[in-house]
C-alpha cells in the first residue's frame, strides 16, 4: 500500500534552482567588489605617485593631489577618537555594568539605537547649527570632530556594549568574592578582557568617520584648502570631501584624479580594517572561557 | 594581619564619583536626540508660519531658490520613493536569498569569504559609491538604453540596492540562524528537501527578524545622501521615470548648504523642514524596526 | 542543633525570588573550622543558601530576604555593613573555576592587592598555592595565563587565590563537580587539609563526598531545613524519615 505520491524529480528540479539562484546572488557581490576596484584601479592608478601624495589640490589636473586632505583627515579622525571613544566607552560600561535594567537605561538604550539609524546629513544640519552657527567654531576642524563625534557615538556604545557582555559572569563574580568594589572589579578585569572587542568596535567606527562626507559638506568643509591645519581652529578638507569635489566637476580628467584619491582612501579603510580582525584573531586565541 | 582596611570611606566616594561621570556619559545621547528635535522643530517652526504645512506636503513643485518660490516637497518625495524602492527591489530580495545561501547550503569554507566581502561592501564609503555610479553604472545603462540622462534614478537605486544589500544579507542570516536546529531537524526528518524547509519552515519563523531587517534598509535608503547627490542628479522632477535626472531630500540639502545661502532666510529654513521630515521618517522605521526584532526575541527565548 | 564556638548565626532566615520562596525559616549556626556540608537535591535552594552567606545574592534584582545573618555578632545585611567588607572576610569557591584571565601570579595577588596587602607577594603567592596544593605543579610557570591549567587546577588555582585573602570562612558551591574524578580527589584532601585553618561550607549533591569531607551536614528539602547534626549520625542514623530517604538514594 503506497499513498504517497513522492513527485521526487520535480522536488529535486525545484531544489536545484533554488540552490543555484541563491548561489549566484550570494556571488554577486563578490564580483560587485572586483568590478568596483578593477574600475577605480583603471582609472585611477596611473595619477597614483608620490607627486599625489604631495601637491596640493590644483585646477589642474596633472598637478592636483591630496595632501591637505590626507593631513586633514588625519587631525579629524584623531579629535574624534579623543572626542567620541572615552565617552562612548564610558557610556557604555554604565548601560552595561551599572543601570543594566532601569527604565533610564531601557530609555537610553532605545535612543541609541535610534540615534544609529538617524541619516548622516541630519547630524550635519545640527553640527551646523549648534557648532558652527551656535557655538560660533565656524568651518573649523573642532566643528567638523565634534559633529562626527556625535555621529559615531552610538556605533561605539552598541559595540562595546556587546564586547562587555561577552565577558563571562563568572569573572566579575570571582573578583566580587574576594571583596573587589564594582570599579575595581570592570576597571581590572572586565575592561581589560572586553578590550579586544571594544578596539574592534572603536577601529569600525573610525572608519565610518574617514568615509563620512556629507555632515562635512553641511558644516561647510567643502572649500578650497591648500594648507595643512595646524590647529583645531583651522579650517580643512578631508580625503571624502576631497574625491566628491573632484567627482562632481564635468572634465573627465578629474574624474581619474579622483579615482586615485579613492584608491588612496580605500587603502586606509582596508589596513584599519585588517588591524580589526587581527585584534580579533589574537583576542580568540588569548580568551578561550 | 597585613590588611589595611581603613581606606573604605574614600574608596566608596571614588565609587559613587566614577559612577556619576559614566552616568553623564550615557546621558549624552539623550542630550544629542533632543538638541537634533530641538533644532530641527525650531526652524522648521519658522518655515511653517510662512509656508503652510499642506502646501509644504502636498505641492507639486519645489522651486525654493527661483522666483515665484514654490515649496511643495512631492517631487522630492517622489526622487527619493523612487531611489528606496529601486534600492529595495534590488536589495532585499538579493540580500535574503545570500542570507538563505549562507546559512542553508554555504560550506564554512565559503562563509568565511563572503561575510568579509560582504563586510568590506558595508565599510566602502557612500562617496565612492556614488563615483562608482557616476562612471561605471550610467555609462553601462547608457549602452543598454541610449536615451537615459546622465543623471538618472536608476543608476543610483542600484548603486544604493550595493550599498545597502550587505546589511539585508547579514541581518536575515542573523535571524534565519536564531531559528531551533530542532525545528530544523523537525522539518528534515519528515523527508523535506532544503528548498521546501526554507520555504515552508525558516524563513516563516525568522518572518519577523527578516522584515526588521527591510524596515532598516529601508529606512538607510530613505538617508542615504552622497551617493544620490552624485549619481541622481539636483532636478526635482515630479516622476517616477527612472532614467531622468530626479532630486532627493537629501540631495536638496547637500545642493543649499554648497551654495552661498545666507542664514535665516526662507531658503535656508528650507533643509531644516526637509531634514525634519526625513528625521521623521527614519525615525518611524527604525522604531518599527526595533519593535519587531524585540518582539521575535521573546518568541525565541 | 547548637555548636560550641559559632561564627555564623542564622535567624529565621527566608529568602525570596520575587514571590517564590527559596529558602523557608531557616536557623543555622556554623562552626568555627569546621567544614559544614550543605545537601539536597536540585532546585531545593541550597546553592541559594550559600550565595547569602557572602551577600552574593545582591547581583539578583528579584532577591530580597528577612531574618538575620550574624557574622562575628554583626547582621550582614544590617544597613551599616560592607557588603564589599563582608566578602573579603567570607571568600568563596564557585561551582565552574573561574580564574582570572591573567597570569597564575596575578591571579593569586590581585585580591591582595586591591585591599592594600603591604607584605611580600612572592611569600604571599608561594604560602597560598602551597596551601591549595597546587605548588609544585604551577611553580616553574607562574606567569603564564591561568587559562593553560587544567580544569582541576585552575580550580584548586581559585581556592589559592581564596585563602590568599585569609579570609575567615570559605564558602564552596559545588566545587568538584564540573571536575573528573582525579581532580575531585585532589580537591576533597585540600578540602580536609584546610579546615585546620579555616571555617568551610561546602554545598554539594554528591553524599558521599559530603560524608568523606565534613564534621556537620545541614540537609535541606524544597527550601526547608529539614535536618542538621554531625555528619556521621545524619549518614548512619538520620533522625528524620526524609533525610534517610534522600541518602539511601530513595529520591533527589
Amino acid at each position: 500500500m503506497n499513498n504517497f505520491n513522492l513527485n521526487s524529480a520535480k522536488r529535486k528540479k525545484n531544489e536545484r534552482i533554488f540552490k543555484y539562484l541563491c548561489q549566484l546572488f550570494t556571488w554577486m557581490s563578490l564580483l560587485i567588489l572586483l568590478v568596483l576596484i578593477y574600475h577605480v584601479s583603471i582609472q585611477g592608478l596611473h595619477y597614483l605617485n608620490l607627486d599625489f601624495l604631495n601637491n596640493y589640490p590644483s585646477r589642474f589636473p596633472d598637478k592636483a593631489g591630496i595632501k591637505s586632505a590626507l593631513w586633514g583627515s588625519t587631525w579629524l579622525i584623531s579629535l574624534v577618537f579623543i572626542l567620541s571613544v572615552p565617552i562612548g566607552v564610558a557610556s557604555a560600561i554604565y548601560l552595561e555594568e551599572y543601570e543594566k535594567k532601569g527604565r533610564l537605561a531601557r530609555l537610553i538604550e532605545i535612543n541609541i539605537a535610534n540615534l544609529a539609524g538617524v541619516p548622516s546629513i541630519v547630524y550635519g544640519i545640527l553640527g551646523l547649527t549648534i557648532f558652527v552657527r551656535f557655538f560660533a567654531l565656524d568651518r573649523s576642524l573642532i566643528a567638523g570632530a565634534l559633529t562626527m563625534s556625535l555621529l559615531v557615538l552610538p556605533v561605539i556604545i552598541i559595540a562595546a556594549r556587546e564586547a562587555l557582555r561577552a565577558v563571562p559572569q563568572s569573572i566579575r563574580h570571582g573578583a566580587y568574592a574576594l571583596g573587589a568594589t564594582q570599579w575595581q572589579t570592570i576597571y581590572h578585569h572586565v575592561l581589560p578582557a572586553s578590550l579586544p572587542g571594544i578596539l574592534t568596535g572603536v577601529i569600525l567606527a573610525m572608519s565610518r568617520a574617514i568615509g563620512e562626507t556629507a555632515p562635512l559638506i553641511m558644516i561647510g568643509a567643502l572649500t578650497y584648502v591648500a594648507f595643512i591645519p595646524e590647529s583645531v581652529m583651522d579650517p580643512f578638507s578631508t580625503l571624502p570631501i576631497q574625491i566628491f569635489n573632484w567627482a562632481s566637476r564635468p572634465q573627465a580628467a578629474f574624474e581619474e584624479v579622483a579615482a586615485a584619491g579613492i584608491i588612496v582612501l580605500l587603502l586606509v579603510l582596508l589596513t584599519m580594517n585588517a588591524t580589526a580582525v587581527l585584534i580579533r584573531n589574537y583576542a580568540q586565541r588569548k580568551y578561550r572561557w | 594581619m597585613f590588611f589595611r582596611f581603613s581606606h573604605s570611606l574614600s574608596m566608596k566616594i571614588k565609587e559613587r564619583v566614577i559612577k556619576s561621570i559614566l552616568a553623564l556619559s550615557a546621558f549624552i545621547s539623550i542630550v544629542t536626540t533632543l538638541a537634533i528635535i530641538g533644532v530641527l522643530g525650531r526652524e522648521s517652526f519658522t518655515f511653517f508660519l510662512t509656508v503652510p504645512v499642506t502646501d509644504f506636503l502636498f505641492g507639486t513643485h519645489w522651486e525654493p531658490l527661483l522666483e515665484p518660490k514654490s515649496f511643495g516637497i512631492l517631487p522630492l518625495m517622489a526622487g527619493t520613493l523612487l531611489i528606496v524602492i529601486g534600492s529595495g527591489m534590488i536589495a532585499l530580495p538579493v540580500g535574503l536569498l545570500t542570507a538563505i545561501y549562507l546559512s542553508e547550503y554555504a560550506s564554512n569554507r565559503t562563509r568565511e569569504i563572503i561575510k568579509p566581502i560582504l563586510e568590506i561592501l558595508a565599510g566602502i564609503p557612500t562617496v565612492v559609491y556614488g563615483y562608482f555610479a557616476l562612471t561605471f553604472i550610467t555609462p553601462v545603462i547608457r549602452i543598454v538604453l541610449p536615451q537615459t540622462q546622465i543623471f538618472n534614478g536608476l543608476s543610483a537605486s542600484i548603486v544604493v540596492g550595493i550599498m545597502i544589500l550587505p546589511m539585508v544579507a547579514s541581518l536575515c542570516d542573523d535571524a534565519i540562524r536564531s531559528v531551533p536546529v530542532t525545528l530544523r531537524q523537525g522539518g528534515y526528518a519528515l523527508g523535506a528537501t532544503p528548498y521546501e524547509l526554507t520555504k515552508s519552515v525558516t524563513v516563516p519563523a525568522a518572518f519577523s527578524g527578516i522584515i526588521a531587517s527591510f524596515v532598516l534598509a529601508i529606512s538607510r535608503a530613505f538617508g542615504e545622501t552622497m551617493a544620490v547627490t552624485l549619481a541622481a542628479g539636483a532636478t526635482p522632477n515630479l516622476t517616477l521615470n527612472p532614467l531622468e535626472s530626479i532630486q532627493t531630500m537629501t540631495a536638496y540639502i547637500v545642493q543649499v548648504s554648497l551654495g552661498d545661502t545666507p542664514a535665516g532666510g526662507i531658503e535656508y529654513q528650507t533643509i531644516f523642514a526637509v531634514g525634519g521630515l526625513l528625521f521623521i521618517i527614519t525615525l518611524i522605521m527604525n522604531i518599527a524596526a526595533n519593535w519587531i526584532m524585540n518582539h521575535y526575541r521573546e518568541v525565541y527565548e | 542543633m547548637v555548636v560550641n564556638n559559632p561564627v555564623l548565626k542564622i535567624h529565621n532566615l527566608n529568602i525570596r525570588y520575587g514571590d517564590s520562596l527559596a529558602v523557608k525559616n531557616c536557623s543555622v549556626e556554623i562552626e568555627k573550622n569546621k567544614v559544614t556540608a550543605i545537601i539536597g537535591p536540585s532546585g531545593c535552594g541550597k546553592s541559594t543558601f550559600l550565595r547569602t552567606l557572602n551577600r552574593m545574592n545582591d547581583f539578583i534584582d528579584s532577591f530580597s530576604l528577612d531574618g538575620q545573618i550574624l557574622f562575628d555578632g554583626v547582621d550582614i545585611y544590617d544597613r551599616q555593613s560592607d557588603p564589599v567588607d563582608i566578602r573579603r572576610r567570607i571568600g568563596m569557591v564557585f561551582q565552574k573555576p573561574n580564574p582570572f584571565p591573567k597570569t597564575i601570579y596575578k591571579n593569586i595577588t590581585w585580591g591582595p592587592h586591591i585591599n592594600g596587602y603591604k607584605g611580600n607577594f612572592d611569600n604571599l603567592v608561594e604560602g597560598s598555592l602551597k596551601g591549595a596544593a597546587l605548588w609544585d605543579e604551577v611553580k616553574d610557570r607562574l606567569n603564564e595565563s591561568a587559562l593553560s591549567l587544567s580544569g582541576g587546577q585552575q580550580q584548586r588555582l581559585c581556592i589559592a587565590r581564596c585563602i590568599a585573602m585569609q579570609p575567615e570562612v570559605i564558602l564552596m558551591d559545588e566545587p568538584a563537580s564540573a571536575l573528573d574524578p582525579k581532580s575531585t580527589a585532589h580537591i576533597e584532601e585540600l578540602i580536609t587539609k584546610l579546615r585546620k585553618d579555616y571555617t568551610i561550607v561546602i554545598v554539594t549533591h554528591n553524599m558521599q563526598q559530603a560524608a568523606r569531607v565534613s564534621d556537620y551536614t545541614l540537609f535541606l528539602y524544597e527550601g526547608e531545613l529539614i535536618e542538621y547534626g554531625i555528619t556521621k549520625n545524619i549518614f548512619t542514623k538520620p533522625d528524620n524519615q526524609q533525610t534517610e530517604d534522600y541518602i539511601t538514594g530513595r529520591f533527589g
